[in-house]
């Protein structure tokens, strides 16, 4: 990695932790989407930064695009969101815990050495993507297939949830 | 590499099935003939399950889907279990205004998922099964939308997420050390890092651990199980029962060939996460057994029955991490145990709805007397909480003897001692119910009436109980094939 990408690199990091932050400390739901939002922009910047062209589109249209503008639309229709997040005792205990446990993912993370490939990423990558993904003897076929059945399972959920119980 | 879409068969049959149930739901007057369907689509899946049964193991669609003896097995159980539900389920459906063919598709739709987890060697596809199960799980467990049921699905559904984030994190981890997704090259990498370069890799225990984490909610085991007595309580009866049974059986699958194909062939590894998991079945055990000694909900207090009973098999699975290669017992000790809890769970759930529906209650209190009011059905849920127990002449007795055998032949006799002082404890608050139907007075005199659908379906499951515990050899062989894994 460059010097270049490098700092990007921080730079970007240290935006998606501070706005992944802000997003569980304020109060305030709606400032919360925002931050959620730019939380996701900034992870696109990483893609980009790993050479990952096409993940980092996708993730621009569907989490900053469709995504937090349900988030948001949600937010507007739900009538409490005035009132905010709920605090509770937990906090205390739920500070300690959480920051336990980051303290050991970074240990385990920086202790391994982990393996890495000596070729350069292949670019562009979007023709790539969809061998491997369609590709029925080399490929993701079979997740892909049942992620259909998924979002059909998901869609009759909702429906079943969400419609309103009319007296008959 | 050969393309056979055809060994997806059973799963394409059962997915098509909760399709036309649905289309059907739109035309049909007379809603009962929609069970009928459902039922006829796991037919269909079981009799092409069945009919590959003892051929040779193939694998399709990259690897990723392994149709093996071990699959086999479990997609049968999962088709066996969802139908009985299917039938138990018939009169409590009947009460829904709407949404009835929504129901039986959602309950299809999660055998799907079921059997794909125990098919799947790739941890992408088992994700996406995992997730299919779960997520028609999450809705029919809200599925009633009274305020109990509402907050089962939701518990369920934001713990539930938190779990999946957390197995997905585990699976990360797995891939970032081994560079594999697929559960045989995960375990040939590992067999290829010899142990210096496996001790300097704590990301891979780590991922391992969150694995553990992640697919320990499925089942159920302490610490994952704060969601188990809540939404046990609040979701539709016939629905706890299919959590309580084909999820567990599910999570297990998933567990035995994750962790033997890609974790079990470095034994330095196998034993950390045998150990793992004896760790966590004595928790589970403990736990469970304790806190069901206080519960007056008959639902919850299966619930709290569900935790130590997962406690118990995870002796089996520790059994299978101290094993060497090669060894059967543990996972066949497993296999067996998951099936006589499935008729056995089944079988008091059963009970537990005929019960319900008449007394409108589950309160342990209010089955006072109800062998002078129900008697066959009061026979039928003490059978079943007789096994529960593990006493003979029932599945649940043999089902132990195994379990913890194949734990002793490991020199884990210390976990078999707690394990047979846990079964101790929880002979009495099984015992208690049958004391309250035996010998307490009975409110009214009315009796319990039940529908065609519940008996078959009550009846299958007492023959179960009965069979496997009186002669117990017919499943023996069978889960000793099943345990015949493509690694």
């Amino acid at each position: 990695m460059g010097t270049g990408s490098e700092l990007a690199f921080w730079l970007l990091a240290v935006l998606i932790v501070g706005s992944a932050l802000a997003v569980v400390v304020l109060r305030d739901v709606f400032r919360a989407a925002l931050f959620l939002v730019l939380c996701f922009f900034a992870v696109a910047g990483i893609y980009i930064i790993l050479s990952a062209d096409f993940l980092a589109a996708v993730q621009v249209l569907i989490y900053v695009g469709a995504i937090a503008v349900l988030i948001i639309f949600a937010i507007m229709l739900t009538r409490e969101a005035q009132r905010g997040s709920p605090s509770n005792r937990l906090q205390i205990p739920v500070l300690i815990v959480g920051l336990l446990l980051l303290a050991v993912i970074v240990a385990v993370v920086v202790d391994t050495s982990w393996p890495a490939a000596d070729v350069p990423p292949p670019a562009p990558t979007t023709g790539d993507i969809a061998e491997k993904l369609f590709d029925k003897n080399e490929g993701f076929v079979l997740p892909f297939e049942i992620a259909s059945v998924l979002l059909l399972a998901a869609m009759i959920g909702a429906i079943v949830l969400v419609r309103e119980r009319k007296e008959e | 590499m050969n393309f056979s879409p055809e060994l997806l068969a059973p799963e394409i049959a059962v997915a098509f099935f909760a399709v036309v149930v649905i289309v059907l739901d739109l035309f049909l007057e007379r809603k009962g003939t929609l069970a009928v369907v459902s039922l006829a689509g796991l037919a269909v899946a079981a009799g092409l399950t069945i009919a590959r049964w003892g051929a040779d193991p193939d694998t399709t669609f990259n690897s990723m889907l392994v149709v093996d003896q071990f699959a086999l097995f479990f997609k049968l159980l999962f088709l066996g279990v969802a139908a009985l539900i299917i039938l138990a389920s018939a009169d409590y459906v009947s009460k829904f205004r709407r949404f009835q063919g929504e129901y039986y598709a959602l309950v299809l739709f999660a055998t799907v998922g079921m059997m794909l987890m125990a098919s799947t060697a790739e941890l992408v596809s088992i994700y996406i099964s995992l997730e299919l199960a779960s997520i028609s799980l999450y809705v029919l467990a809200g599925f009633l939308k009274s305020p109990e049921s509402s907050e089962a699905g939701l518990k369920y559904l934001l713990l539930g997420a938190v779990s999946s984030a957390v197995l997905l994190f585990g699976m990360a981890f797995v891939f970032g050390v081994t560079g594999e997704t697929h559960l045989g090259q995960i375990g040939d990498s590992i067999r290829n890092m010899g142990l210096d370069k496996l001790w300097d890799s704590p990301a891979l225990l780590m991922g391992i651990v969150f694995l553990v984490a992640g697919f320990g909610f499925k089942i159920a085991c302490v610490p994952f199980q704060m969601w188990v007595p809540d939404v046990y309580e609040g979701a539709p009866t016939p629905v706890t029962a299919f959590l309580s049974v084909a999820s567990k059986a599910a999570g297990f699958a998933v567990i035995m060939r994750v962790f033997y194909t890609a974790f079990g062939q470095a034994t330095a590894l196998s034993t950390d996460w045998g150990m793992l998991f004896a760790v966590l079945g004595v928790a589970s055990m403990t736990v469970g057994n304790v806190v069901a000694i206080a519960q007056t909900n008959i639902k919850r207090m299966l619930g709290y029955s569900s935790i130590a009973q997962a406690g118990y098999l995870m002796v089996g699975l520790a059994a299978i991490g101290y094993a060497p290669i090669g060894d059967i017992l543990g996972r066949s000790g497993v296999i067996f145990f998951l099936a006589s809890y499935a008729v056995t769970n089944l079988g008091a759930f059963i009970a537990i709805i005929a019960i319900s529906n008449k007394v409108d209650s589950d309160l342990i209190d209010d089955y006072s007397g109800m062998a002078r009011r129900a008697p066959l059905l009061s026979l039928a849920l003490a059978l079943c909480l007789i096994s529960l127990i593990g006493l003979p002449p029932t599945a649940g007795f043999i089902a132990k003897i195994y379990i913890f055998n194949s734990a002793v032949q490991h020199d884990l006799m210390w976990l078999v001692v707690i394990a047979v002082l846990n079964s101790v404890v929880s002979a009495y608050y099984y015992l208690r119910v049958v004391k309250v139907m035996y010998l307490g007075e009975p409110a009214s005199e009315e009796g319990v009436p039940s529908s065609a659908a519940l008996r078959t379906a009550l009846s299958i499951s007492l023959l179960g109980v009965l069979f496997f515990g009186i002669l117990p050899r017919y499943l023996l062989n069978i889960a000793e094939s099943a345990v015949k894994m493509l690694t």
